[in-house]
């Protein structure tokens, strides 16, 4: 069995451009198993001589050195698989072995503080040559939902137009997105990034994406701490509900791990995952309802698409964004789909008002037309903002948690199996 | 003459182990490490080979196979201290790594009896943070708990003899008070399976001192010590086995140090080592030590 796996290795040893032959050969002639080849190749040896000095004296030395291998390879011949079974009889165990999940998993809990310690050390390094330092983890949010608010409240305001207290529904959005985009990117990237640690010291691999998610956990947390300020300076009550972003953030954390292993292991294998990551995230920031209403989106096309508008509502950084803005937002809790009994008629009327005001009779979906034949209420009618409640589509407030909590144990399962399968092979990079 | 002592330690040999004498710690059982390496050869790279690689359905010849290690056997035991010579780009390295089990074989095992690490932490540590967390850093990711950093912390700073430079960015030390404290914080944890590569005598001649007393301390409570180095001489007085490896085989290994070592400098074309006839040790070293 072992020479055979030998030979199949054969064909696949060299792109590096040497004969193989010599060594096949005198295995073959031998009849030698593959154990005692290697030790002191009987043909190689003064093949590689002669390249590597060519002084005379030498290659007697050689010569005799290759006699002295043969009889040495006789001996090991007879004990082929011997050093296994050595290995065996003294408890010896192979290096390079994947560890079980159990041994993975407690290894992984005893290297917590590596993780936890890795990730503050980055998070400190990635601002010393900043002159605000760690200033800018507070202020790169801030920027980043500014100009969200110029583009999408300001200039293309028709978006904001439906959405009650856009101002903070987008700044929530952005800051919860923007930690899972974060986490997919740069865990991508962490274990080509750290294949000279990887190739130094031994520790479960999953330290480093689960490090990267810590980082990005500390970040996002820092930016949650300013759309507390931002929100309550906008007038928002501080109420019970608040404490429902904690079990929200912490499901989202741990969807956020899943898909970084799952991110870890795509992108050492794939180097060209990184570069199409980017685009992926944007695509999936527009699905998420980010910066727009997916409610208003469902309402106005499940007519025409209705597994489409399904799916977007299962997206998970959707449901993670509404769990959150449900948690912090009263103009949220008041209109999300569902928190009011089901009224076809004050729900039609909320989405007749959500009609785009030049829109023709025929992009505007018959049911709504025989409904509501009124004209649609005006902007600041409770009904136009909050009427949404009355709706209840295929997914309503109360199942989110559900779906939350299933999307986060789904990934985090999925992801760390797929990342422990290859645990071994990261350090070849 | 270097085949007796070699014959007995290739160990293959059930009888030899069956007496229980010495208890086998490392077994390399033909062990083949390939190295996959992206962009490299013929291809240069740009967008345009790329599209016509892609036209022509070609999948990425630029991934070229680097067969570091080709079949290797070799047994370790307790107590033994291996040095490893040849060439740069012999597998001396990859070997190490494999031996730790950071490198998956291609083909064959490496056995252990338990973890075999590398000296050295340069990889974990971060020269934008402050001595002081790079100490913490360094011991966490060699798997050390918090109290014992807390009991090695003084010891260790006390060892780099850094001193207040332990507030400042490690970025701002000299390479000489870098490497110095890269070597007393690998340095502050014990081994049973040690592995050193060229990451000896480091430093000013009075840090040497110490990092020699500091390895020869380790290498006495390790039950195995493996150690490439450049330095032959320093292969020799320490280790009492050395294995020769040229381009990812080995060409010779034994008990024959001073034998092996002899004919590796005149393979490799250097100068040859003027011994006394006798005792067979160098007659004109060339540094003080």
């Amino acid at each position: 069995m072992k020479s055979t796996r030998s030979d199949s290795l054969g064909p696949a040893l060299d792109s590096a451009a040497e004969p193989p032959a010599p060594e096949t050969g005198s295995q073959e002639a031998g009849g030698q198993p593959a154990i005692g080849r290697p030790q002191q190749p009987s043909d190689g040896q003064p093949t590689q001589q002669q390249a590597g000095q060519p002084q005379a004296g030498q290659s007697d030395a050689g010569q005799a050195e290759g006699g002295q291998a043969e009889g040495g390879q006789a001996e090991a011949g007879q004990a082929e698989g011997a050093l296994a079974a050595l290995a065996a009889h003294y408890g010896l165990r192979p290096s390079a072995q994947r560890p079980t999940i159990g041994t993975y998993l407690s290894e992984l809990g005893r290297r917590w503080n590596f993780i936890m310690g890795f990730a503050t050390a980055r998070n400190v390094a990635m601002y010393t040559e900043a002159k605000l330092g760690q200033l800018w983890q507070v202020l790169a949010p801030l920027l980043n939902a500014g100009v969200y608010f110029l583009i999408f409240g300001v200039i293309i305001s028709s978006v904001s137009r439906a959405v009650p207290d856009f101002l903070a529904f987008l700044v929530t959005g952005v800051f919860v997105f923007s930690f899972t985009q974060r986490t997919f990117i740069s865990t991508s990237k962490v274990i080509t990034d750290s294949l000279p640690l990887i190739r130094a010291l031994k520790f479960p691999r999953a330290s480093l994406p689960l490090a990267y998610v810590m980082i990005e956990l500390q970040q996002m947390l820092l930016s949650m701490a300013v759309l507390v300020v931002l929100v309550l300076i906008e007038g928002e009550p501080l109420t019970w509900h608040w404490l429902l972003a904690v079990p929200a953030l912490a499901l989202l954390t741990l969807f956020n791990a899943g898909i970084g292993m799952f991110a870890a292991r795509t992108g050492a294998r794939v180097n060209d995952f990184a570069q199409l990551l980017p685009f992926l995230m944007r695509t999936w920031l527009y699905l998420s309802g980010v910066i727009y209403s997916i409610q208003q989106f469902v309402v106005l096309h499940s007519q025409n698409y209705g597994w489409a508008t399904t799916l977007l509502q299962l997206n998970p950084a959707a449901i993670f964004i509404s769990l959150v803005r449900d948690a912090l937002l009263a103009s949220q809790r008041a209109s999300a789909f569902g928190t009011k009994p089901f009224d076809a008629a004050k729900c039609y009327a909320w989405a007749g008002a959500q009609r785009p005001p030049n829109a023709s009779p025929s992009e505007w979906s018959a049911a709504f037309n025989q409904v509501h034949h009124r004209p649609p209420l005006p902007r600041h009618h409770p009904l136009s903002q909050y009427g949404s409640a009355y709706c209840h589509p295929t997914l309503i407030s109360s199942h989110l948690w559900l779906f939350g909590a299933g999307w986060a144990v789904a990934a985090l399962l999925l992801g760390f199996l797929f990342f422990w399968r290859k645990e071994v092979f990261y350090g070849r990079g | 003459m270097a085949r007796t002592a070699d014959g007995a330690d290739s160990a293959t040999l059930p009888a030899e182990v069956a007496e229980g004498v010495t208890e086998p710690t490392v077994i390399v059982d033909d062990l083949h490490v390939v190295y996959r390496v992206y962009g490299k050869g013929g291809d240069r790279g740009t967008a345009s080979t790329a599209l016509f690689r892609m036209l022509r359905r070609k999948t990425r010849p630029a991934i070229r196979e680097v067969h570091a290690i080709r079949g290797m056997s070799f047994v370790a035991y307790r107590g033994d201290a291996i040095g490893i010579i040849g060439r740069n780009g012999s597998g001396k390295s990859t070997l190490l790594r494999a031996i730790a089990g950071l490198l998956p074989p291609e083909h064959g095992t490496v056995y252990t009896i338990c973890d075999a690490s590398l000296l050295g932490v340069n990889a974990a540590l971060m020269e934008d943070l402050s001595g002081e967390r790079n100490v913490v850093l360094g011991c966490l990711a060699m798997g050390m708990t918090k109290t014992e950093i807390k009991d090695k912390y003084a010891e260790i700073v006390d060892f780099s003899g850094v001193g207040e430079f332990i507030n400042l960015a490690m970025k701002t030390y000299s390479s000489g008070m870098g490497s110095r404290l890269r070597f007393a914080i690998a340095a502050a944890k014990d081994y049973e399976i040690l592995l050193i590569d060229e990451a000896l005598a480091t430093g000013d001649a009075e840090f040497r001192v110490k990092s020699h007393a500091r390895i020869d301390e380790l290498r006495n409570r390790a039950g195995t010590v493996f150690l490439v180095a450049h330095d032959l001489e320093e292969v020799e007085d320490t280790c009492n086995r050395v294995i020769w490896l040229d381009r990812g085989k080995i060409v010779e290994q034994g008990e024959d140090v001073i034998g092996i070592i002899d004919r590796y400098i005149d393979a490799s074309g250097g100068e040859k080592v003027a011994r006394d006839p006798v005792t067979r040790k160098r007659i004109s070293a060339p540094e003080l030590d």
